[in-house]
């Protein structure tokens, strides 16, 4: 497949100008995030990588309206982030699945659209089709004690696309899974983009996940949490799992890990 | 089967031998009193003597009496059997045989544990059932309110320091005094004892979904009330259950002690009455059926929790 960019307006998506966030803690005010800047394009897969503390997750939960920035500017889809959390502009998948025991996965991938007043027989059809992009077909009825713990997770992306938010936010997903399960849930992933066009703002702090999966690589500090590096990756939108031992993909993992050892150097 | 019935069988016999053993130096003076009077020879031989002596000691030293311990009219400790046969006499024997039964009247007899077991039963789940009901109410505003949090949760636990023995006439008294009586005052109080554990056991079970599950449902734009119904009040459920246990066992010590003052009828009513006859078995028939009503309603309610948490999906 070509490299050209799928995307066909060039208004970014989320755009971060210049953001701040500092929280107020016992042992006095910790700066999570401090000047950050960011443009990220409709249909991109961005990844978000660094040490724990320097604030990737915190500029996730920002994007989120889950945070609030204490300084600067931060869009999603051209709103305010709580404007756009309204707007169902996205979903979120956490580390854990986070499935409630007492659903069943059909249950657990309906409670959003429960929330969000679908009707009844669209709720049936949505939760059929998301269950069916997943590869979870079949276990609608299974609680999700009776699925490995990759499959919970796949189940949690199902219910983060059951209402069609077009950005897909991912904390560390697939931090909790063995490698195995997690390349192939990694491959899976690349498909559901290529097949939803989503955009994908993914947090991570494996270096082959974050080169493997992305379009954009963001590598962040700590102390105060700082972007020190944007990578655009030349890889194609094709990716099979051995493209990780192509030379382009060792450079870009090269070239991140340079830039996470460049942001220890100061502490 | 057996390696549960066993142990439990094994406890029993003990429990029972040792009653029996504890019957003949609780006894003996009375005992001794009535063998004098029919003419035995007894040492000490009179009754002052006796006053002074040990309970054990005279035990050792009538040997030949103690068989009389087992079967006192009014003894101060009455022997298994005694209470056995009290229950039975209570129940089957009034209920089935008496004239005033309900076989041969239609009615339960006033004199049947039965009947009395079936007032305070009545009372106890009333009193449950408005303890769970306002348990929940107050857990739910103050996991939602931290004004709520803040002023109701001291009162809470204050209410239980007060001995309810002490509250129990008061709140009859009161009550009566705006003309509710019957069963709703004892009903009050059992409600008074139940509704603390469920409250403890209720914020516990609501504050137990963590803060990703929360942020996850504050993506969703859900409201508060929603939150409760789909993520809170689901997970509180188990500790829900495991209040209900100690809150039903709690509501019938509530009933009972509400019927101490007021003498209508009901196990307390009963316990009490026997104690002013000194109808000791009674006491004890009494006891026994409050014991096992105890027994069955937290069994009742153990098998609600399994079948709900079943349906829940959560037992596995």
């Amino acid at each position: 497949m070509a490299q050209t960019e799928p995307q066909a307006d060039t208004a970014p998506v989320i755009a971060a100008r210049g953001l701040d966030l500092t929280f107020q803690t016992g042992d006095g005010p910790v700066q999570a995030l401090r000047d950050v800047n960011l443009d990220i394009g409709r249909g991109e897969f961005v990844s978000f990588i660094g040490p724990s503390g320097c604030g990737k997750t915190t500029f996730l939960r920002c994007i989120a309206g889950l945070e609030t920035p204490t300084g600067g500017t931060l869009t999603v889809n051209g709103m305010t982030p709580d404007a756009a959390r309204r707007a169902r502009s996205y979903g979120y998948v956490f580390q854990a699945a986070g499935l409630y025991p007492w659903r069943t996965i059909g249950g657990n991938v309906r409670l959003p659209l429960e929330i969000m007043k679908f009707s009844k027989a669209e709720q049936a059809e949505r939760v059929r089709r998301v269950l069916e992009l997943v590869d979870l077909d079949g276990f609608e009825n299974k609680y999700p004690w009776q699925l490995s713990g990759g499959m919970q997770q796949r189940a949690s992306i199902a219910r983060a696309l059951a209402f069609d938010a077009d950005i897909l936010l991912m904390d560390e997903p697939f931090g909790a899974l063995d490698e195995i399960v997690r390349d192939r849930l990694n491959e899976e992933l690349l498909g559901l983009w290529d097949r939803t066009g989503k955009t994908i703002g993914f947090v991570t702090h494996s270096i082959p996940e974050a080169v493997y999966l992305s379009t954009k690589i963001v590598v962040m500090s700590p102390r105060p949490g700082r972007i020190t590096d944007v990578i655009d990756s030349p890889l194609p939108r094709e990716r099979p799992l051995d493209i990780r031992d192509s030379q382009a993909f060792i450079e870009i993992a090269h070239r991140v890990r340079e830039g996470l050892r460049a942001g220890h150097t100061d502490d | 089967m057996r390696e549960r019935v066993l142990p439990v069988l094994v406890v029993v016999l003990a429990i029972v031998t040792l009653w029996y053993v504890a019957c003949l130096p609780m006894n003996i003076r009375e005992v001794l009193t009535e063998a004098e009077r029919a003419g035995a020879v007894v040492t000490p031989s009179t009754a002052i003597e006796r006053r002074d002596a040990g309970a054990i000691g005279l035990v050792l030293s009538n040997t030949d009496h103690l068989a009389q311990s087992w079967s006192q009219e009014r003894a101060k400790l009455p022997a298994p059997h005694q209470v056995a046969i009290e229950i039975w006499d209570s129940t089957i024997g009034e209920e089935v045989y008496g004239r005033r039964g309900i076989v041969q009247s239609g009615s339960f007899s006033n004199r049947s544990l039965v009947y009395h077991t079936g007032i305070t039963l009545w009372a106890t789940v009333l009193g449950f059932v408005i303890g769970t009901g306002l348990g929940v109410l107050l857990a739910v505003g103050i996991v939602h309110s931290r004004t709520m949090d803040t002023s109701v949760m001291p009162w809470a636990i204050v209410s239980q320091t007060i001995p309810i023995v002490a509250l129990a006439p008061m709140i009859i008294v009161v009550l009566y005094s705006v003309g509710v009586q019957g069963m709703f005052p004892k009903a009050v109080i059992s409600a008074y004892l139940s509704f603390f554990p469920v409250v403890v056991g209720m914020v516990k079970g609501l504050r137990s979904p963590d803060a990703m599950q929360l942020d996850l449902l504050r993506t969703y734009s859900a409201s508060p009330t929603e939150a409760l119904f789909k993520l809170r009040l689901p997970a509180s459920v188990p500790y829900l259950f495991a209040s209900l246990k100690i809150g039903i066992a709690a509501s019938l010590v509530g009933a009972i002690v509400g019927e101490l003052p007021v003498q209508k009828g009901g196990l307390g009513a009963r316990m009490l009455a026997g104690s002013y006859y000194g109808q000791t078995s009674q006491i004890w028939a009494a006891l026994f059926a409050a014991a096992t009503l105890a027994a069955v309603l937290v069994f009742a309610i153990s098998a609600m929790e399994r079948r709900t948490l079943r349906r829940m999906g959560v037992a596995g």
